[in-house]
């Protein structure tokens, strides 16, 4: 594994030098290349998945030659559009052991780059209101306990304990019933996964090619030889697709439909406040969650806006639902002013879980369908697709994740299974 | 808040509806190859623009109807 040659290391006693040294000017974290004319590599999209990509292609496999193309700017999608959860609480034993990988690699993500990623693993509880739904999670902590995740089921007085804040009482409109605990979710501090990925794959000699829109792809006799940019064309060996959204209209320039709809996905925060809740609280009855950001912000989303959406701004009845929701949970926030409010566009397969494949196109490869749930993924699907690009086939933990599975009625189908909460 | 057109009760709020996604067409069951069922059930067009698709007023009339969305503006027009 190479060592990353950062121009400068961060460490507590550079923070301290340069807090006593006013003058001392922060490095920038990466650099601003030209285009070359071909890459071996070039990975569509410079958000967190197609940054940690060529991060890992870099570091793991040697290949350097890699331009990560952008049409905004690194890190303005989906990465900075998120409510930073991290969690593994999934169903099936594909996504139960991918999910968990990712959750690993985060807990060494701050030393692995050199950046404080901030991964705070506080835990989320998840709450039932009926004994259908505690009968269903109790189903779901087997099987996280099964697949050796840290899951337990806890009850109303161990909820109250947890938070002092919500309205449990028999008298509340939905009285709570129990609920369950992952231990080693958390929050991560989004803009620094992406931008730790931008350095450190900066530092190994990635590209990253910002306010570079694909346009088209350069085909030679029915493979995929190169992406035609607003800057040129750019040649290059392999290509990847690291799009969340649009990934189905960029698809379409190299002739290939993919299985996804995009949606909307919003989340808001509100004025900060003095510490009140410091776990994750997800409620699937009101469909809606909530975390405490460092700041003292509330972090709260719901669910995605039901319908083919690519506004990147959500509905207002989701934000009437979302809220009503989270001041039924807790009645004492009711005065809480929102300061932000933000939307994503997700996309969404029929079964939620992604695809990491090849596509029918040689040459072109593809990372979608990362639904509402892409950005506790990143530290895992970085080294899947790094490992794709570089061996031309799936790593073990992404096999099942394939391209094909539709037409097989092979689906892991973590929509029904785990309910998938964001 | 989105109004949308319903053909029996007029303008009503998004929240009193049900998306069911753009419109498809099935294919036909006595002929049909397997390759045209795994489009129909799995593909959508997903078009960035103007596009067909069916709400039912769920928490209404119940009515299942045809309407066009602009997919990036949330314009709607009843198809005609």
């Amino acid at each position: 594994m190479a060592k990353i040659p950062f121009p400068v290391r961060f460490s507590a006693a550079q923070l301290l030098r340069a807090g006593l040294n006013r003058s001392w000017r922060w490095p920038q974290l990466w650099r601003t290349p030209q285009p070359k004319r071909a890459y071996q590599v070039v990975i569509i999209g410079a958000g967190g998945h197609g940054l940690a990509a060529a991060f890992y292609l870099a570091r793991d496999w040697g290949i350097r030659d890699v331009a990560v193309v952008e049409r905004g700017w690194l890190g303005g999608g989906n990465v900075a559009r998120n409510t930073t959860v991290v969690r593994s609480n999934y169903y099936y034993p594909a996504s139960a052991g991918f999910y968990q990988r990712s959750v690993n690699l985060f807990e060494g993500l701050s030393d692995t780059l050199n950046f404080n990623v901030m991964f705070s693993q506080r835990g989320i509880l998840s709450l039932a209101y009926s004994p259908h739904e505690l009968n269903a999670m109790a189903r779901q902590v087997n099987a996280l306990q099964l697949n050796g995740i840290k899951a337990q089921m806890v009850d109303r007085a161990e909820i109250q304990r947890r938070l002092p804040l919500a309205d449990l009482s028999p008298q509340a409109r939905h009285p709570c019933l129990g609920g369950y605990f992952h231990a080693s979710g958390g929050t991560a501090r989004h803009d620094a996964v992406a931008w730790g990925y931008a350095r450190a794959a900066d530092a190994l000699g990635v590209d990253i090619l910002q306010g570079c829109e694909v346009q088209g792809f350069e085909m030679r006799q029915g493979k995929v030889v190169g992406v035609r940019t607003a800057a040129g064309t750019i040649g290059a060996h392999r290509t990847a697709m690291a799009v969340a959204g649009s990934s189905s209209l960029v698809a379409a320039m190299a002739g290939v439909a993919l299985p996804v709809v995009s949606h909307t996905l919003q989340a808001f925060v509100s004025e900060p406040l003095k510490p009140v809740l410091d776990t994750i609280v997800m409620s699937g009855l009101h469909h809606t969650y909530a975390s405490q950001s460092d700041k003292g912000e509330l972090v709260i989303g719901g669910d995605s806006d039901p319908y083919t959406s690519y506004t990147q701004r959500g509905s207002f009845s989701l934000i009437e639902r979302t809220t009503v929701g989270l001041l039924e949970l807790f009645p004492s926030l009711s005065r809480v002013r929102l300061m932000r409010q933000w939307g994503g566009t997700v996309d969404l397969t029929p079964d939620r879980s992604p695809i990491i494949d090849r596509t029918p196109v040689e040459g072109l490869y593809v990372s979608t369908g990362w639904g509402t749930g892409g950005f506790k993924a990143i530290p895992s699907r970085g080294p899947a697709l790094a490992h794709l690009l570089a061996c031309d086939r799936p790593d073990e933990h992404s096999t099942a994740f394939s391209f094909d599975r539709f037409a097989r009625s092979a689906l892991i189908d973590e929509g029904a299974a785990s309910g998938v909460a964001h | 808040m989105l109004l949308i057109p319903c053909p029996y009760c007029g303008l009503r709020d998004e929240s009193e509806f049900s998306n069911r996604g753009e419109v498809v067409v099935r294919p036909d069951p006595d002929a049909a190859s397997d390759a045209q069922w795994v489009q129909y059930l799995y593909f959508r067009n997903n078009v960035r623009g103007w596009q067909s698709e069916y709400w039912v007023h769920t928490h209404g009339c119940q009515q299942l109807f045809v309407v066009r969305r602009h997919t990036l503006t949330q314009q709607i027009e009843r198809p005609a």
